[in-house]
């Protein structure tokens, strides 16, 4: 428990998080490995769960019947995995895949929610901390959907 | 007076070596004057202006190695009639070339310090030369890393020069496409995203960015929010060019001529004109 | 001779001396120019307005005519004298001579073994510019920054600038869309001119009182019939360029304009113009120090030889930005402020100077008589980037 409290407290995701709130969050974590290949979720999955990544790379993927698979992101050691946990119907919008040996953090997203909705103060520094990865990863996919790089036809 | 006046306008002859391909439509030209004697000698972000018989002029960045003796050489992409032309030319073709033009990435100022070169898409190729000389001058600078953007893994340029600078232990490369298959085992994302997870010490960094208008925008972005200096961060502009020498127009953005004032620009140069529309 | 760092305005500013010559020897002048290989250009009735074009004689200026100019509208008019030089600038600038609308830069010929590029050579009768306006002369003087001034030199421009003979002639009458001295390039020519007329007529008298500006002038006057009188000269052209200066048919404020259009990108004002403006170009081919240029590549039919020209170009213009992933300025709005911005700020950070002279051809020559002047007054009226108040 002290080695997941300290690995917690030195996220970026946690910065600045009082006490009794990462207290109340080392209780909702553990620590989790994916070997490569292994998919983490699926799409539709229900979202019980999001991961502080330690080390490793894991793959979003989107797969669209015959069509091959799409990778449209990839993340690595200190980036946060997962925020449908927060947003209902709690479910999985694309694969999550280990890529290699992936060490990371799992926190009950399911066990949080219920905490968010009787400690609203609780809640609002969870949105303060997930909103901001969500804002920017909707502006990369803005970018990767503008195609910069190609030439325009 | 007349004598020492060279004409600007008027490309000399050179003659294509090699034309080889680097992915569906980026190619790489090497050619040497027809008339005995060395290619002119250029710095890191200079760029050429290429014609091929009858079809015109178009500007090329310079992507060879200016710390060695070896043919001009320019990394292209098949977007106009040019550029087009351009790719069918065999070794033995003559070509018109004019330059090298414009103000280069600032290579010896960045002389004791980090060095960050973000590059997206082809603006990988004017950044080639600038990290030719960052490596020839190895101990002369801090840290170095470069963060570079592409399409799809099938759009990366240089993979021999990649995959060996990412065997070197004192510079980090970092490569991220916009979208992959699933057997590309790389990063998949915005370039931008890469810079955050970089070591440098931000009040001692150079940053030298080339690609697309927009991820440059998004670059310095990124650049400022781990807090590099404005001042300390170069971009490379493109426009319409035609003369090269600023003459004609063309390329102009604001007060500045693309050719002659750039094509690289310091970050707080251009500022005020980044985020706006049509300037 | 003019090296490359030295300024032609540098080069022509000797010793000034004020002569007087009859009309009735106004030929002389002529003779005097051929006689020393100058090919003549100056003003002349044609395509129904005064325009510049070679001249073979005193009898080829527009002797007796004027113009009457306003917003969209230029009319030839006889004026009830004999006067030589009594009009406003014309549709024509001198530019047309000095860096021609059209031109070839160079020829290629292909063949099995490569490619033969060879320079267009440059074989210039020397031009003598005869009735050059105060604006004019600082319209040439502002496009020799831009041909001569900086790291390269054109080669086209320089050939015909090196030896050209400039001959001024203060204005007499101003026009109404004048505003020469509200960018403080006129009426009166100071500097920069070989010789420089001011045409009197007065009680049955006709003459020029004649400035020397350079050696070369004085050179051609000494073999023009001249009286070397010079008492009153002086006060005469004060009198003279001075009335003019008050007849100015349109005004300018420049008070900071340099900052006062970069810091109105936005404002609504570029929708308005915009709304009116054809992008036809008309403004930026009669501008006396509008530059911009494209080249062409032709080649002929047996597909061995190939020419590359140049040819006037114009902000206005879609392609003038096109790039391969699109053109940068795509609508009017754009293409106006890109002109006004570069004429009137944009050209300080670059040559120093004002891009305007305030000739007023850009007014005139607009079918939609927009009007420069009144685009700057309208903008600094009502700003829209913000300021610090004290209230």
């Amino acid at each position: 428990m002290e080695l997941l409290e300290k690995i917690l407290v030195q996220h970026p995701f946690l910065k600045d998080l009082e006490q009794k709130y990462v207290q109340l969050m080392v209780g909702c974590a553990s620590n989790v490995r994916f070997d490569s290949g292994t998919f983490i979720y699926r799409e539709g999955d229900e979202a019980n769960y999001f991961y502080i990544l330690r080390a490793g790379k894991v793959a979003l993927e989107i797969h669209d019947g015959g069509r091959e698979t799409i990778t449209i992101e990839t993340l690595g050691e200190g980036d946060v995995l997962g925020w449908a946990w927060l947003v209902p119907p709690y479910r999985r919008h694309a694969d999550a895949q280990a890529l290699e040996l992936t060490r990371a953090i799992a926190l009950d997203g399911k066990c949080l929610r219920d905490k968010c909705r009787d400690d609203h103060n609780l809640g609002y520094e969870l949105m303060m901390r997930i909103v901001p990865l969500i804002t920017h990863q909707l502006q990369a996919t803005q970018l990767q959907l503008m195609d910069v790089y190609g030439v325009k036809k | 007076m007349s004598e020492s006046l060279a004409n600007p306008l008027l490309p000399a002859p050179y003659r294509v070596l090699r034309n080889q391909r680097n992915t569906h439509d980026v190619f790489t030209l090497d050619v040497e004057p027809v008339k005995k004697g060395n290619s002119p000698l250029f710095s890191p972000g200079q760029f050429n202006m290429l014609y091929i018989f009858g079809k015109g002029d178009a500007a090329i960045s310079i992507s060879g190695d200016p710390t060695k003796e070896q043919p001009l050489r320019h990394t292209i992409r098949r977007a106009g009639v040019v550029t087009q032309a351009l790719e069918q030319v065999k070794p033995g073709g003559v070509l018109g070339i004019r330059g090298p033009f414009g103000v280069p990435w600032p290579v010896k100022e960045a002389e004791g310090q980090d060095v960050l070169l973000v590059a997206g898409g082809i603006g990988l190729a004017p950044l080639r030369p600038a990290m030719y000389t960052l490596l020839a001058n190895r101990d002369k600078y801090g840290r170095i890393a470069l963060f570079y953007g592409a399409r799809t893994p099938e759009d990366l340029l240089y993979l021999s020069d990649l995959e060996q600078w990412r065997g070197r232990f004192d510079l980090q490369v970092c490569v991220s496409v916009d979208t992959a298959k699933r057997n590309w085992m790389g990063d998949v994302g915005v370039v931008t995203k890469l810079i955050a997870k970089a070591s440098f010490d931000p009040s001692n960094t150079v940053a030298l960015v080339c690609g697309p208008e927009i991820m440059m925008r998004f670059s310095v972005q990124e650049l400022k929010k781990n807090e590099i200096k404005s001042g300390n961060i170069f971009l490379s502009m493109e426009r319409n060019m035609k003369c090269a020498v600023g003459f004609c127009g063309h390329c102009q953005y604001g007060p500045h001529f693309i050719c002659k004032d750039g094509p690289v620009f310091r970050y707080d140069q251009v500022q005020s004109l980044l985020g706006k529309r049509e300037v | 001779m003019i090296s490359k760092n030295e300024s032609f305005s540098d080069a022509l500013s000797a010793e000034k001396k004020v002569v007087f010559v009859a009309k009735k020897d106004l030929p002389a002048l002529f003779d005097s120019l051929w006689t020393n290989g100058f090919r003549i250009l100056g003003p002349t009735l044609g395509e129904g307005a005064i325009v510049y074009e070679e001249l073979n004689g005193v009898g080829d200026l527009p002797i007796g005519w004027t113009d009457e100019q306003e917003g969209a509208t230029y009319r030839l008019k006889k004026r009830d004298d004999e006067a030589l030089f009594g009009y406003n600038v014309g549709p024509h600038t001198w530019k047309k001579f000095l860096f021609p609308p059209k031109h070839r830069l160079w020829s290629a010929e292909a063949s099995t073994n490569g490619l033969e590029i060879t320079e267009e050579k440059q074989v210039i009768q020397k031009f003598a510019f005869i009735g050059v306006r105060a604006c004019e002369l600082k319209a040439i003087l502002i496009q020799d920054k831009v041909f001569l001034g900086g790291e390269h030199v054109d080669p086209v421009y320089h050939a015909r600038r090196e030896d050209a003979l400039l001959i001024a002639v203060n204005c007499t009458q101003a026009g109404k869309t004048c505003f020469c001295v509200s960018m403080d390039a006129g009426p009166r020519a100071e500097s920069g001119f070989d010789l420089c007329l001011t045409e009197v007529l007065k009680e049955g008298e006709h003459y020029f009182i004649v400035e020397i500006g350079s050696a070369q002038g004085a050179e051609i006057m000494a073999n023009v019939p001249h009286s070397n009188e010079t008492r009153e000269a002086e006060k005469a052209i004060q009198t003279i360029t001075a009335k003019t200066a008050k007849q100015m048919g349109r005004v300018m404020d420049t008070e900071n304009i340099q900052s006062l259009l970069q810091d109105n990108f936005d404002h609504p004002r570029w929708d308005d113009v915009a709304s009116r403006c054809l992008t036809c170009a008309n403004c930026t081919m009669a501008c006396p120090t509008c530059f911009c240029s494209t080249v062409e590549d032709v080649t002929d039919i047996t597909g061995d030889h190939a020419e590359r020209w140049r040819q006037w170009d114009s902000c206005f213009t879609l392609d003038f930005t096109y790039m391969n992933h699109g053109h940068a300025r795509t609508s009017a709005q754009s293409r106006y402020r890109q002109w006004m911005t570069h004429k009137l700020s944009a050209w300080f950070d670059q040559f120093g100077t004002s891009g305007c002279v305030g000739c007023g051809r850009c007014i005139t020559w607009c079918p939609v008589a927009i009007d420069i002047t009144e685009e700057v007054s309208a903008i600094r009226e009502n700003q829209t980037a913000a300021k610090p108040t004290s209230s």
